[in-house]
């Protein structure tokens, strides 16, 4: 089962940290069409977070059509997320690891590697044009 | 909007509500909301009157004036009222000598529902030991005794005066995680005083804030970020403040204005800049109300070059 965490300084709402990490779990095939997510009183007795802020990360991804609540049973995967297969993702994470390996043997510290980053993601029209 | 699921019913309410002792106000004119099945953080300095509220809804001081209501009834020492409210006092009142056990077995003869079962079993997953004396644990591990005891009595509202100030930061989690556990249960209320905002934000969903006596905030924490920003504007442009903004703190430089707003900051000049602003940063403007001028939104300039 999915084992949430819960970062108070990130600046990310605590309900959107959790749908964030159920959807990269669907991503990466951690979670599947089937699957339990852990119950509310679960969730808050682990990461000791209100329990409203579980039910509106679950209801935002119930609104998703991603999981199900079912009375008395709990909250199931009812749907993966639609894009690449869990094997193109480990495949890309597998790659970047590296990468980010290289780029650190070369003497890069974070900063530079995310400057990096942020221009690679720039849009491809705009790609270039800085 | 919020993820409140009963803001119809208030668990608390306070209207006017003034208690004095002798010659000090520790409260004065408050006015208080908080709706049931919420974890609504107690914040505001030293001497503010937390603990003086706290006692006011346990039915532990009378008020000077005022009307108090806690689950539907006056605060009293009669027994329907006693049975559902719990109160965890700062300094643990626990009898030294006794265990865990002791208390638990004490708790049972003297609550009409006690759940020994389920407070047996909390210290047992905490690896607490339940038979030696109380006064041979540790802080966090007596502050774990005294929630066991408080929940194990199945409150409708339970009362934390500064639970969290003697644990560690694991105790801590451990300690909030056993709270937000029983309260995703449904049907209880919890009020909780700390100075910790950040682990408190976590946990809550509601924050009343007291300072200098008085409620300065009574809302859902969601709300409260939501409304407030902090407004740059260049120059002394203090004075130029939008109409229907409440200004709750300022700080003037030569060159720039910095202000903690509550509403309608969409509403100032556009050379002004607007930042969203976490709860901290929200909780500490309303505290340094009144400080001197060189101490205030001292957060709020930090991330300025």
């Amino acid at each position: 089962m999915i084992a949430f965490v819960v970062d108070s300084q990130s600046g990310v709402p605590p309900y959107l940290q959790l749908v964030q990490q159920v959807r990269q779990a669907l991503r990466l095939g951690r979670l599947r069409v089937g699957d339990q997510l852990p119950t509310v009183k679960e969730v808050v007795a682990r990461v000791a977070i209100n329990p409203n802020t579980v039910l509106k990360a679950y209801r935002e991804l119930e609104r998703d059509q991603l999981v199900q609540g079912r009375p008395g049973q709990g909250t199931f995967v009812v749907q993966g997320l639609s894009g690449p297969g869990p094997d193109v993702f480990r495949e890309l994470a597998h790659d970047l690891a590296s990468w980010v390996q290289r780029a650190r043997a070369a003497g890069l510290d974070d900063e530079g590697i995310q400057g990096l980053m942020d221009g690679a993601m720039r849009p491809a029209d705009q790609a270039g044009v800085a | 909007m919020t993820g409140g699921s009963s803001a119809q019913t208030a668990a608390v309410e306070a209207v006017g509500l003034t208690k004095s002792f002798k010659s000090t106000v520790a409260l004065r004119d408050c006015t208080i909301t908080v709706p049931e099945g919420r974890i609504c953080a107690l914040v505001g300095p030293n001497g503010s009157g937390k603990t003086t509220l706290l006692r006011c809804l346990a039915g532990l001081a009378r008020p000077s004036a005022g009307v108090v209501n806690v689950l539907g009834h006056a605060p009293g020492q009669d027994h329907e009222f006693l049975a559902n409210v719990s109160f965890l006092a700062q300094d643990v009142p626990l009898w030294k000598r006794l265990t865990a056990k002791d208390h638990i077995a004490i708790g049972a003869r003297l609550n009409p529902r006690w759940d020994t079962t389920g407070a047996r079993h909390r210290l047992a997953q905490l690896e607490i030991p339940a038979d030696k004396p109380v006064g041979t644990l540790s802080g966090g591990q007596r502050a774990q005794v005294g929630l066991a005891l408080a929940l194990a009595k199945k409150p409708k509202l339970l009362l934390l005066d500064e639970p969290l100030a003697a644990l560690d930061p694991l105790a801590r989690r451990h300690f909030l995680g056993v709270l937000a556990e029983d309260v995703s249960e449904g049907g209880l209320t919890v009020l909780i005083s700390s100075h910790l905002i950040t682990e408190l934000h976590r946990v809550s969903d509601y924050l009343v804030l007291l300072a200098a006596s008085r409620t300065q905030l009574c809302a859902d924490v969601d709300d409260i970020i939501g409304s407030h920003r902090l407004v740059k504007c260049p120059g002394g442009g203090g004075e130029r403040v939008p109409a229907g903004v409440k200004v709750v703190n300022s700080f003037r430089s030569a060159r720039e204005t910095t202000m903690l707003v509550r509403a309608g900051a969409a509403s100032f000049e556009p050379e002004c800049e607007v930042h969203s602003v976490g709860l901290e940063e929200i909780v500490l403007g309303y505290m340094s109300q009144g400080a001197p001028a060189d101490l205030r939104l001292l957060h709020a300039q930090g991330g300025e070059g």
